[in-house]
């Protein structure tokens, strides 16, 4: 067992020391690799900084209930019953009709206009505040209550969240395909990278061989540099990304400004730096390790 | 120990490298392997330690068919046996000391061990103070003893030399032939192949001659 792990790291430290020993072409390598994982891990993160931004914005989603201008004040009191002994509504709001009036002069500024109309056009209201907040939860909600009698429309305010949630999910897929075909890009980087150092060494591989070395043994080295070329550029993704993200947020105070909004675009979480960095040398190892294979296969005795 | 049985080599194209070759070699005997270049010794070395395989017949060592062995159980053979090439193999990479450590470091000893094991090889052959040279910089002679100390730095029980005294003159050859001499002296199985009749004939051993690949009676 302490053999084995002597091994290991002695494998460990001669691998750094081949990465050392051809600094440039070691470095274009990792910097290829870090390019490639940044532009959809990039995208990814900015997709979940939207996300986060629309739900900052969106806030709890509600219903508006408008009731017909017909409707009586028994009808009114009893839809308002109706709404508060409804399983699926939280809280239930009522909004008079003149006091939507008011909201609309003090908020827009309309006050003239406002004052031009001979009535009231508006109907009223009341908000319902759902006990579930799924989509699918609240649309349930919003075609039954638009059943009712005496209602003139419902409106679920939280459409165009999910609207924006569908561009995200269309915005994510595009990243997942684009990750899945600059990952083959990566494992061919490391296949060619490989391939390269067999050619070189395969006088040792070779002799290797003929005096007893296992294929684990022969493929342990490679398989290292694989691992730790694809994790430093997992870690050159991650520089990029954060790089970028800093430069953006620089400019970006500016325009949020604007909107008198505070918002920044966050870092990589965590979680998701580590599976980048685990998925970056995974892809290296598996392009090492394909390289390896293919090598050790064509060599088999006849 | 070592046991031919009916054993061809056909090469694709219909080449018959060897042709019905049978014997039998008992443990810690010391024999040689003659003919001219090009008729079988190379390939009856290289059936021995699964390089290459039988076309048909069984080679068996210690009592493993070699032939059939499945090719994650070759290296384990293969370390048993201490290999001496044609061309020497070693390795321009790295020192002497280096090159006789790469079948330890396969093997996994640990570090004080194998040190020892690998001074000991060289002292073996007369090479421990090039210790830290590179093979480029040494001597034909010297690279052979090298090969070996690299073979024997496992102390393996079957030894096959493939032209140990190939290019050497006739003193490096008598030296690298009394080496032999001392391994098989202390219970090695050797088998060594030459084309140079006269050099074999010094010793009193056992003789396996090939002609055009087959067993000369």
């Amino acid at each position: 067992m302490k053999n084995w792990l002597v091994q290991h790291v002695r494998v460990l430290l001669s691998t750094l020391r081949r990465l050392r020993a051809t600094p440039v072409s070691s470095l274009l390598n990792i910097l290829v690799i870090g390019i490639a994982l940044s532009l959809p891990a990039g995208m990814y993160v900015l997709l979940q900084n939207v996300q986060s931004l629309a739900e900052q914005v969106a806030g709890a989603p509600q219903i508006s209930v408008f009731l017909s201008m017909d409707a009586s004040h028994d009808d009114i009191a009893r839809i308002g019953r109706q709404l508060k002994q409804h399983e699926a509504v939280g809280q239930v709001e009522f909004v008079p009709r003149e006091q939507a009036l008011e909201q609309i002069k003090r908020t827009t500024g309309l006050t003239d206009v406002i004052g031009g109309l001979t009535q009231n056009p508006l109907p009223d209201a009341y908000v319902v505040y759902p006990k579930k907040l799924g989509s699918q939860a609240l649309e349930t909600l919003r075609d039954e209550l638009q059943k009712w009698p005496k209602l003139e429309h419902v409106q679920l305010d939280s459409a165009w969240a999910r609207k924006l949630e569908a561009l995200l999910k269309f915005g994510r897929l595009a990243a997942l395909i684009l990750a899945v075909l600059l990952s083959f890009a990566l494992v061919a980087v490391t296949f060619n990278t490989i391939r390269l150092q067999i050619l070189t060494q395969r006088d040792e591989i070779e002799v290797s061989k003929l005096i007893g070395a296992t294929n684990a043994f022969i493929r342990r080295p490679f398989l290292y540099f694989g691992l730790l070329q694809g994790l430093l550029g997992g870690v050159a993704a991650w520089l990029i990304i954060v790089i970028s993200l800093l430069l953006l947020n620089g400019s970006l105070a500016g325009l949020v400004q604007l909107y008198a909004s505070s918002f920044t675009l966050r870092p990589p979480s965590a979680g998701n730096t580590l599976t980048l960095l685990g998925f970056s040398a995974y892809l290296g190892w598996l392009g090492a390790w394909l390289s390896v294979a293919q090598h050790l296969w064509q060599t088999e005795p006849g | 120990m070592i046991r031919f049985n009916q054993v061809y080599k056909r090469y694709p194209g219909g080449y018959e490298a060897l042709k019905n070759v049978s014997f039998e070699i008992a443990e810690g005997e010391m024999i040689f392997l003659t003919g001219h270049s090009g008729a079988g010794k190379s390939t009856l070395l290289n059936l021995i330690a699964a390089i290459e395989r039988p076309s048909t017949g069984s080679v068996v060592i210690k009592g493993q068919n070699v032939g059939s062995l499945k090719g994650g159980a070759l290296p384990y053979l293969r370390r048993n046996l201490g290999l001496i090439f044609q061309d020497h193999k070693l390795l321009f990479d790295r020192s002497v000391f280096d090159n006789v450590m790469l079948p330890l470091q396969i093997c996994g000893f640990d570090h004080r061990e194998s040190d020892k094991r690998v001074r000991a090889a060289l002292d073996k052959v007369g090479l421990l103070q090039r210790e830290k040279a590179n093979p480029i910089a040494l001597s034909g002679g010297e690279q052979q003893r090298l090969c070996i100390a690299r073979a024997i730095v496992n102390r393996p029980s079957i030894l096959l030399a493939d032209e140990p005294t190939g290019n050497l003159d006739m003193d490096y050859a008598a030296d690298i032939m009394g080496i032999f001499k001392s391994f098989h002296q202390v219970g090695v199985t050797l088998l060594i192949a030459s084309h140079d009749a006269g050099i074999l004939r010094q010793f009193g051993a056992r003789t396996l001659a090939l002609k055009q690949g087959e067993l000369q009676p």
